[in-house]
């Protein structure tokens, strides 16, 4: 977490960083602006929340399980397995395990949601709790690098709100369907097809890491049909990496590729990277203002450590 | 009808495990996000992980029976209509709708 004290950097940066915005904007102006942002996904939330709330009752359990599940559990597609865990009464180890490999993709969220932008601890605790897909979509694609870390926290917030309320409401609306109308459960597919078209353009024409995951999902799928997920992660990631370094070996860099180039990039840029900021240039725009506020304030108690860089190297 | 104990056990159970997966990665790969592994991961991580939660959400999906046909028309009613007006809500509505619809009459089980 991104609570230390921030370091400065050895070598003086070429320029100064551009001042930080005045001063954070109103919370209700961001909470308004979160709210927009929500709506997208909050239709899907409402959807599948009604339709997860209705099966709940269909299934037999309280109405209240509905809710406390959308409160406390938040993970939309583990919640629905765990609906049928529950009803087989299966051993709380073996739903320990379930949800692990169900939502271990969260691990790769670490890699880019912006936490370090969201203030204070109690955001930046409940940011973790609430790190849904969604949410994660939202705040880490393109649109999102403006945002502040209090529209973020509001739109997780809203799209928590929608998850519980619409779950509550569909456990006790549910007997009301007619029992012939069914498909409501498509609106999580149509939410991940939605947000694979936005991820997907972002790439700008990077066609062969779609291509990567949608071969990864198949075999997975084939190979792999009771771990189907963590098989498709664990495919997509090797195979990103097989690609990476390659790239990075046919570019002529050092024997070991990438990480060569990494290395050597690391002995300056590290100390303060650790903190959030990545070396100018090799992120795409907007991602200054990320780390200005943790790690780019010099003259601070850290700066020590910094100093340390070349000789830790 | 599973006891009540139980059942909140298994909301408890899994929310530790949820939460946990997504607020330790914070503390373990922050030191690493100068790694140009990294950055180059966490730029691709995103479209692939939309892309094979679809996948697994149509992972039962009969293919080549009658009934596989609501979905794959609903989704791409979705798809050709976020690439055309790029709206979520319309899409999502408009996919949701077809799949309804389909579903409960035309390839009703």
């Amino acid at each position: 977490m991104h609570t230390s004290p921030p370091v400065t950097v050895g070598p003086p940066r070429p320029s100064p960083v551009p001042p930080a915005a005045p001063a954070a904007p109103a919370l209700p102006s961001q909470a308004l602006a979160a709210f927009k942002d929500s709506i997208g996904a909050g239709l899907g939330f409402v959807t599948v929340g009604l339709a997860f709330g209705a099966l709940v009752t269909q299934s037999g359990l309280e109405w209240w399980w509905a809710g406390l599940s959308a409160a406390l559990a938040f993970g939309g597609s583990f919640e629905f397995l765990l609906i049928g865990l529950v009803t087989a009464v299966a051993p709380l180890a073996t739903i320990g395990v379930s949800a692990f490999m169900v939502n271990v993709r969260h691990v790769f969220y670490a890699l880019s949601f912006p936490l370090h932008r969201i203030p204070g601890r109690v955001s930046k605790t409940y940011s973790t709790f609430a790190l849904c897909d969604e949410a994660y979509a939202l705040a880490a694609g393109e649109q999102a690098r403006a945002w502040t870390g209090r529209r973020i926290v509001c739109l997780q917030l809203f799209l928590h709100l929608y998850w519980v309320g619409s779950a509550v409401a569909g456990a006790l609306l549910g007997s009301l369907i007619p029992e012939r109308v069914t498909g409501l459960d498509f609106a999580l597919t149509a939410l991940f097809a939605v947000l694979a078209v936005d991820a997907v353009r972002d790439l700008r024409g990077d066609l062969p890491t779609p291509v990567l995951a949608l071969l990864s999902a198949l075999a997975a799928r084939l190979l792999f049909p009771g771990e189907m997920l963590l098989a498709a992660f664990a495919l997509f990631t090797a195979g990103l990496l097989a690609r990476h370094f390659a790239a990075g070996r046919k570019a002529g860099s050092a024997t070991t590729g990438g990480t060569g180039a990494s290395a050597a990039h690391a002995s300056t840029a590290h100390a303060a990277d650790a903190y959030g900021t990545r070396p100018s240039g090799t992120s795409p725009g907007g991602m200054g203002p990320d780390g200005t506020d943790l790690g780019r304030q010099p003259g601070l108690a850290g700066g020590d450590r910094s100093g340390g860089s070349p000789s830790r190297a | 009808m599973p006891d009540t104990r139980y059942a909140i056990a298994a909301i408890l159970v899994t929310a530790a495990v949820t939460w946990g997966l997504r607020a330790l990665p914070f503390a373990a790969l922050t030191p690493l996000r100068a790694s140009k592994t990294v950055q180059y991961l966490s730029a691709r991580v995103p479209a692939g992980v939309m892309i094979i939660l679809l996948v697994y959400c149509l992972r039962d999906i009969p293919l080549g029976h009658t009934g596989s046909l609501a979905p794959l028309i609903a989704l791409a009613v979705t798809v050709g209509l976020h690439i055309w007006r790029r709206n979520v809500l319309l899409s999502i509505l408009c996919g949701t709708a077809v799949h309804v619809v389909l579903a409960s009459t035309v390839f009703a089980a």
